[in-house]
């Protein structure tokens, strides 16, 4: 825990009270611990460490709880949606969030993020794109771009074979129950500063009951896209991008 | 506990489930639509909202486990319910109730397999509600009810045992429980579950550190310590061990069944005592954990035929409890055929006139 500020001293940089402190576990460069900070800083700001319910998934970011220092439930891989449907129907009041990658979302758990967010439940989550599956070894993942060498698209994804990305914010806006989808990235301050401000508004929805509510974040692989940490980095800006591009897709809240 | 006024009315096994779970004080309860199962879901989806609870018709049985999963860390009690095809999907969420040690109720009520099989009754199921059905070394605690007021009666039960022991609770019953319509006391009490699970469900890290709900255990050795944990908690089950016994006092053959076919061994039997027959009904109400030690007590004095609506699946644990003491004989009406009175007749005599030739060696 960092000290005490001296009398002149003003704290620029402080661990939120929703966070742990412990160093996480993911490889150099990876941008889930960007995310995971943000998360625990909005979830402070907005006062919502005590209510908040997060709802973790298989993936590489399987242990969020162990950085995000709230209550807590483990899902199925894919299954985060259902499971914080039935977290909050038990307890309207609290505040609950999911956090998937796009293995877990995109793929096996389609199902569950489409008709979660089209009953309109009023939780909040969040997807990671990072185009891979990372955990299990860097395969393809519904997102993966066309012509993506990932370990089972060893020849670049073949739209003909493999279909095109899904672009989930996109799909996501497109359904009544959503209240807000946007899609953020964490690959500049300025990103950085704007994907605040869209968990605020996500978070704003669920609290004022207005639906659904969505965020996208691009984030690097540089160890699946085996580049280094400041390759992968510029890698979202100038090819993610092109196919994701960052922005609002609905917006209904108040 | 408050006892208000008591209702009897006509109602299917599905309608009993359904109330049951309402008096239990079910307070979400989710599914997806299917044969024959599919009253309750239809019942709920009015009645549980009226009463301040959640009704959601799942996109499918895996939404509607993980969405009772989610009730359940909450501490609320949930049910879910499906037929054969469906509870073969909720399989993986309930190895996560399992693991995670969470409380819930699911409810099977089975139809003719495998595959899309037929609505017709079966007893195919048994193994895999049984055994845990989904991947690891988990059990779950399986009730099995033979009339519509034990299926209200054993749903009320299930929620209880749920919490008692954080754990899944499966209530196993077929398309003939499910459809059949018989008059049900409803003992309409109301039961104050608010503070059953203050001490370890998820509601805000408010005025005390975070809880987190969990199955994966990575560190050296924890997954083992986890698993040793949970043994432990289903030996302990095992007081649980429940069964009816019918005509058992001076038997001779003892005829095993469960459910729907427990109760249609009676009417075989109780034809049978009409023609002097000294043959007696053992059924087990708990499927898990089996009710052993009493049916190996019986086989000293009678023996044994198995009667199920399969090809043989609850037999394995009769022959597993008389084990070095006796066998068991075993007669099976194949899913898709409905098992009658008349047809288990020359099945139980076979045994019958086996015993007594049996009897009239050793005299000789
Ligand atoms: C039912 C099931 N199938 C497969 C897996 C194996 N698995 C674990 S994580 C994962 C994919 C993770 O990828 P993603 O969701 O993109 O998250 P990332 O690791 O990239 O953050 C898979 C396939 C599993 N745990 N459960
Ligand atoms: S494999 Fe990829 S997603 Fe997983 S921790 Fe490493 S960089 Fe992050």
């Amino acid at each position: 825990m960092s000290s005490q500020p001296q009398a002149e001293e003003r704290v620029a940089f402080a661990l939120p009270l929703t966070m742990s402190g412990a160093s996480t576990h993911f490889c150099p460069g990876c941008h889930h611990g960007i995310i995971h900070r943000l998360m625990g800083e909005c979830l402070e700001q907005n006062g919502l460490g005590e209510s908040a319910i997060c709802v973790g998934s298989v993936g590489c970011s399987v242990f969020i709880y162990n950085y995000i220092d709230v209550d807590a439930v483990e899902a199925p891989h894919g299954r985060a949606p259902a499971v914080a449907t039935g977290v909050k129907r038990a307890l309207p009041d609290r505040f609950v969030f999911g956090y998937q990658g796009d293995g877990d979302l995109a793929a096996i758990g389609f199902s569950e993020i489409m008709h979660c967010a089209n009953r309109g439940e009023d939780v909040t989550i969040i997807f990671v794109n990072n185009t891979v599956f990372g955990m299990t070894g860097g395969q393809m993942a519904p997102t993966t771009l066309l012509g993506q060498n990932t370990t089972t698209s060893p020849k670049g994804r073949d739209m003909d074979k493999d279909g095109a990305p899904l672009n989930m914010s996109e799909l996501i806006a497109s359904l009544d129950g959503t209240a807000y989808s946007s899609r953020v990235a964490v690959n500049t301050i300025k990103n950085i500063k704007q994907a605040k401000k869209a968990l605020k508004k996500a978070y704003r929805a669920q609290n004022q009951k207005q639906g659904f509510s969505f965020i996208e974040f691009l984030s690097a692989c540089p160890t699946n896209w085996k580049m280094t940490p400041l390759q992968a980095n510029e890698h979202v800006g100038t090819t993610l991008m092109q196919r994701f591009p960052l922005g609002v897709f609905r917006d209904t809240v108040e | 506990m408050n006892a208000q006024s008591d209702t009897v009315s006509l109602i299917k096994g599905n309608e009993a489930i359904a109330k049951g779970a309402l008096a239990a004080g079910c307070q979400c309860y989710f599914a997806y639509p299917i044969t024959p199962q599919s009253d309750i879901p239809e019942y709920l989806s009015g009645e549980l909202p009226r009463q301040g609870g959640e009704f959601i018709q799942a996109e499918s049985e895996i939404g509607a486990i993980n969405m009772l999963l989610g009730v359940a860390a909450c501490g609320k009690r949930a049910m879910t319910s499906s037929s054969s095809p469906g509870i073969s999907l909720k399989q993986e969420g309930i190895s996560y109730l399992a693991g995670s040690e969470l409380p819930g109720v699911i409810v099977n009520i089975t139809r003719g397999s495998p595959g899309l099989g037929s609505i017709d009754p079966s007893q195919g199921d048994y193994y895999q509600a049984t055994r845990g059905g989904g991947h690891g070394d988990y059990r779950m605690l399986v009730l099995a009810p033979s009339t519509c007021q034990e299926a209200y009666d054993l749903t009320i039960r299930a929620f209880d045992l749920a919490f008692a022991y954080r754990n899944p609770v499966m209530i196993l019953g077929d398309a003939i429980l499910g459809q059949m319509k018989e008059p049900v006391l409803e003992r309409r009490e109301t039961v104050d579950t608010s503070q059953e699970a203050s001490e370890w469900a998820l509601s805000g890290a408010k005025d005390r550190p975070r809880r987190l709900i969990k199955s994966l255990y990575l560190a050296d050795g924890a997954l083992a310590e986890h698993n040793e944990r949970l043994q432990a908690k289903y030996q302990e089950m095992h007081k649980e061990q429940d069964w009816e016994e019918f005509a058992t006092q001076d038997s001779q053959v003892l005829v095993v069944a469960f459910g729907s076919v427990g109760r249609i061994a009676k009417s075989a039997i109780r034809m049978l005592r009409g023609q002097g027959y000294r043959i007696g009904l053992f059924r087990p109400v708990t499927l898990y954990p089996f009710p052993s030690e009493r049916l190996r007590e019986l086989a000293k004095n009678n023996s044994l035929i198995t009667i199920e609506n399969n090809a043989g699946q609850m037999v394995d644990d009769v022959r597993l409890a008389v084990r070095n003491v006796s066998d068991s004989a075993f007669h099976g009406v194949m899913p898709g055929k409905l098992p009658s009175a008349e047809d288990f007749l020359t099945p139980i005599l076979h045994v019958w006139e086996q015993n007594s030739q049996i009897a009239q060696a050793a005299e000789r």
